[in-house]
């Protein structure tokens, strides 16, 4: 890639990222929408799901999205109207951020920071603004209690997430996400390298916080009390209808797979599969689609919770939070850096 | 609870003492109350087990204190009120289309009879409080003045007769003396009337035609079937 | 009627926050309008809540919205034409609406249906039930957060109705209660068919159990919340598997049986000390349990026989009083009829279980936090149409 690339003009290298960029958020959450909320669930729901649109309702999404882009754009009237607008928009903007820093194969990808599991802790912080504004600009008492809790909730749960990638970055060394990869690539366990090392067989309690800080995160049941549909109607969310809440809906699922490709990149070996050098041009081919392979099954995790599990209160989830999982992912960094140290 | 293969004769010898030992607990129940309440019971009527006691208006929150500090009736059932007015509505409150064809005399206007346990005035409070250890159950009555629709409150005995009490007021325009509250709880605030007084018309009987009083009809006789599928036939 | 431990904690802590409420710096509190129109309210019920963070410092309940005025209309129909009013009470369980009015206007005309009415009667009473807490069981699971299982309560539920319609021929209004009997007996191979429809019930209460009761984080939100002692709850007139949460053995079915034969089968009214929303939640899917078993052996048991006693073709109903009541899905409904030899009734007084059981909302509600209010209110179980009329 590096090689096509370096013969292109900036303006074309640009372009390529930003059409591969949307590409790769619509397309991902465009299928796990299809693959998991509408069709997983269902059969776990004894129901067909959609059936209508398209070969067995695989275009629901398109007809869905041209639904809302018919509905009316409606702001409250008491609503302030500038934050009110931005904020679906600045909620995008971080899942689009997250995945600047995303490596696809050896030379496929955005950026190589070699702050790059920094940045994106960083600026997956960003959309807890943007919830914070639709909750607030809404001028809706639901959307300012969602809005709220959601604040609360991904301050709590920035830290275990943040204290769980530690581990990772202790074991490899680097924070480059390329390069978090390519230790795992290169890595053996104890000697035994056929697999590599990748990192969710050392750093099985770190993976697990992060699933867990990352269901939060993503405002999934069991931690979903900012959009809880049964007390707060959709909290934040609430008053926005039509295109915003669409970007919602989409950013939503957008996240959620961008969250699981960081943790497939941190975790399972990225775009590597065993068995193949690292280096192999291949994997610029084939190393989006084995991350992508990855990702589904990650967000199938998810959702899998998400529709099986009920919902936690907001107490008890700040307990969980600060009793359990900060303490879980410290006393898991001081064994890795022990580990790391002796071994 | 078994009794998969009782027989109907020793069943109905154990009802017949449960109701001769229910009896007597009613007459007992009975003597008590009007020791506690003196001439505060009016009226007394028993019936299956049933127990009705008609006081006056004065000894209703003393019956309520009575029946749940003293005698365990801890269960609040429903507290509401009957108007005892014949209705003076007859079929002249049909729609016009109904009266149209076939004009109804005006209803002439019928005695007010009260039901067990007697009455005096048109309004009367109903109550029913149970006893859930013993089963034992009673239905309270008290008359109410036309020109002084007021009683004490239960609220402070039974907390649930709240919301009873605050419909009995809308519906009957009874107010209760000690209530927290009355306040509308099913009808608008703004609206005007006790619908269910009897003097109440139903408009909506008024404005939209009525699919017929009595829809029964008597079951086509075999030979009266015969006939009509005969003379379906083409 | 003992108060756990758990009970005088929550208890304790209700009280705790009432005061601390009433200590604090006044801060401006919030008032939260829950309804009603809200995915919580099953119906247009409307929570007034004062909050203040979180916590709820008052609530009121205000409803009407779908009031129908029952007891009116009743007043200008015959009869026979009542029971198509009060079908529509508690609408998830029709035709147990319909039974207490037939057996009070049967004792007040002095009939009594035959033994074969009566055990279908009971058949179909208790079919009425499972439909109706089987979507409960669901509902429950949707008001923590869980969606899924409701799916499986509307799924399972429809072997009930169809039962149901197969027998009457409505599912959701059947109108089949007659005074002296039923409107018709059975059709052929229906008792093999509902015998199959209680064991897929049985199979969905198992389901039940292992996906909703026995998870951890179901158990977190409702163990300890929304505490009912036994003795408030009674002058509240709290019925059915909300009183016997809290520990009260009482079931009218059991205690008071008129004109329904559950006497003549084994079956077991099941009681939970805690009083709490789990406590509600586990006595309801133990009593689907109950009810399965009650229909299995009502099945074994249905006498031969005609379906309907000898009454008048035009009902008239002798003049007298009578007050009948059963132990509907919701809890005890009763009806006090008042007759005075007409066509219709004089006046009719209808004792719907849940506009008494969610009388107790603004005592149990204070104090506690906003995602419990819905967690009590799903736990109380009402239908709009039960509490309205």
């Amino acid at each position: 890639m590096i090689g096509v690339l370096s013969e292109l003009s900036y303006w074309q290298v640009t372009s390529i990222r930003v059409v591969a960029g949307l590409v790769a958020v619509l397309l991902v959450a465009g299928t796990l929408v299809y693959a998991h909320l509408f069709k997983m669930v269902s059969f776990m729901q004894s129901r067909l799901g959609p059936m209508e649109a398209g070969p067995y309702g695989s275009l629901q999404l398109m007809a869905e999205i041209g639904k809302f882009l018919q509905k009316e754009d409606i702001v409250p009237r008491r609503a302030d109207r500038f934050v009110f607008k931005a904020a679906p928009f600045v909620v995008l903007t971080s899942t689009f951020l997250l995945l600047v820093v995303l490596p696809g194969g050896p030379d496929a990808w955005f950026i190589s920071n070699d702050l790059g599991i920094y940045l994106a802790m960083a600026v997956s912080s960003v959309s807890v603004i943007g919830i914070l504004m639709a909750g607030w600009g809404s001028a809706s008492k639901y959307s300012l209690l969602g809005g709220l809790r959601a604040t609360g909730q991904l301050i709590a749960y920035e830290l275990p997430l943040l204290l769980a990638v530690v581990g990772v970055v202790i074991q490899a060394e680097t924070m480059n996400l390329q390069e978090i990869v390519l230790a795992q690539a290169n890595g053996e366990i104890f000697g035994w390298g056929v697999i590599g090392n990748p990192f969710i067989i050392t750093q099985f309690a770190g993976f697990a916080i992060f699933m867990i800080a990352m269901q939060a995160e993503l405002t999934q049941t069991p931690f979903d009390m900012p959009v809880a549909e049964s007390e707060l109607v959709t909290g934040y969310m609430t008053e926005y209808s039509g295109l915003r809440f669409l970007l919602f809906f989409i950013g939503e699922f957008a996240t959620a797979g961008v969250f699981s490709a960081i943790a497939a990149v941190l975790f399972l070996g990225g775009w590597y599969v065993p068995g193949l050098d690292p280096a192999d041009n291949l994997f610029n081919v084939i190393g989006p689609l084995v991350l992508f392979g990855k990702v589904v099954l990650l967000t199938f995790l998810v959702f899998w919770v998400r529709f099986t599990f009920p919902r936690l209160r907001e107490d008890q989830l700040q307990r969980l939070a600060w009793k359990f999982l900060v303490p879980l992912a410290l006393a898991n960094i001081v064994v890795t850096g022990v580990l790391k140290v002796v071994v | 609870m078994s009794r998969l293969s009782s027989t109907d004769t020793v069943e109905a010898g154990a009802d017949a003492d449960a109701a001769k030992s229910g009896a007597v607990e009613a007459e007992a129940l009975l003597a008590r109350l009007s020791d506690a309440l003196g001439d505060g019971l009016v009226e007394s009527h028993t019936d299956q087990g049933a127990v009705w006691v008609r006081v006056e208006r004065d000894a209703w929150a003393d019956l309520a204190r009575f029946l749940s500090d003293e005698e365990g009736f801890g269960f609040f059932s429903f507290l509401s009120a009957i108007d005892w007015m014949p209705s003076p509505f007859g079929r002249d409150m049909d729609s016009f289309v109904d009266n149209a064809l076939d004009p109804p005399e005006p209803k002439e206007p019928a005695p007010t009879e009260t039901g067990v346990a007697g009455g005096d005035t048109r309004f009367q409070l109903l109550a029913r409080v149970n006893d859930v250890t013993s089963g034992r159950s009673i239905i309270a009555k008290a008359d109410l003045p036309a020109d002084d629709l007021r009683a004490p409150s239960w609220v402070p005995v039974y907390p649930g007769a709240d919301w009873h009490e605050r419909e009995a007021w809308e519906m009957f325009g009874i107010d209760f003396d000690g209530h927290p509250g009355l306040r509308h709880i099913y009808l608008p605030g703004e609206f005007e009337g006790h619908p269910l007084r009897k003097d109440y018309p139903l408009l909506a009987r008024r404005v939209k035609p009525w699919p017929g009083l009595v829809d029964v009809e008597l079951m086509p006789e075999t030979d009266d079937g015969g006939d009509a599928t005969e003379g379906a036939a083409p | 009627m003992t108060v756990t431990e758990r009970q005088q904690l929550s208890y304790i802590a209700a009280q705790a926050a009432d005061a601390r409420v009433n200590l604090e710096i006044e801060t401006e509190g919030m008032t939260l309008n829950i309804g009603p129109q809200h995915p919580a309210t099953h119906g247009t019920l409307r929570i007034v809540a004062k909050l203040d963070g979180e916590q709820v410092v008052a609530a009121e309940p205000v409803m009407g919205y779908m009031h129908r005025g029952y007891e009116k209309l009743a007043e200008v129909r015959t009869y026979p034409q009542v029971t198509t009013l009060i079908n529509r009470i508690d609408w998830l369980g029709s035709f147990a609406n319909e039974v207490p009015f037939i057996l009070a206007a049967e004792r007040l005309m002095e009939v009594e249906a035959p033994p074969r009415a009566q055990w279908i009667r009971t058949v179909l009473f208790e079919l009425s039930r499972i439909a109706n807490i089987t979507l409960f069981l669901g509902d429950m699971a949707v008001q923590v957060g869980a969606i899924t299982p409701v799916f499986f309560a509307f799924r399972d539920r429809e072997h009930v109705l169809n039962q149901i319609e197969a027998a009457t021929g409505g599912r959701f209004h059947p109108n089949f209660d007659r005074i002296g009997g039923l409107k018709d007996d059975l059709p052929a191979g229906w008792v093999a068919e509902t015998r199959q429809a209680m064991r897929k019930i049985r199979a969905f209460c198992d389901e039940i159990e292992e996906l909703v009761e026995g998870n951890e984080i179901f158990q977190a939100r409702t163990r300890g919340i929304g505490v009912i002692p036994p003795d408030v709850g009674l002058s509240y007139g709290l019925t059915g598997a909300n009183i016997r949460a809290s520990g009260v053995d009482w079931d009218v079915r059991r205690d008071s049986p008129c004109g329904l034969v559950h006497d003549q089968v084994d079956w077991k009214v099941w009681t939970h000390p805690d009083g709490d929303s789990f406590a509600r939640f586990w006595v309801r899917l133990q009593e689907t349990r109950e009810a399965t078993k009650i229909v299995d052996q009502l099945l074994d048991g249905i006498p031969s026989g005609p379906i309907m006693a000898k009454v008048p073709v035009i009902i008239k109903v002798p003049a007298g009083e009578a007050y009948v009541e059963t132990e509907n899905p919701l809890g005890v409904m009763g009806y006090y009829v008042v007759s005075k030899g007409d066509l219709n009734p004089f006046r009719v007084k209808i004792r719907s279980a849940s506009f008494s059981n969610v009388s107790i909302t603004p005592w149990l509600l204070r104090g506690v936090y906003v995602p419990d209010i819905i967690t009590i209110l799903g736990s109380l179980y009402f239908i709009l149409g039960d509490i309205d009329r």
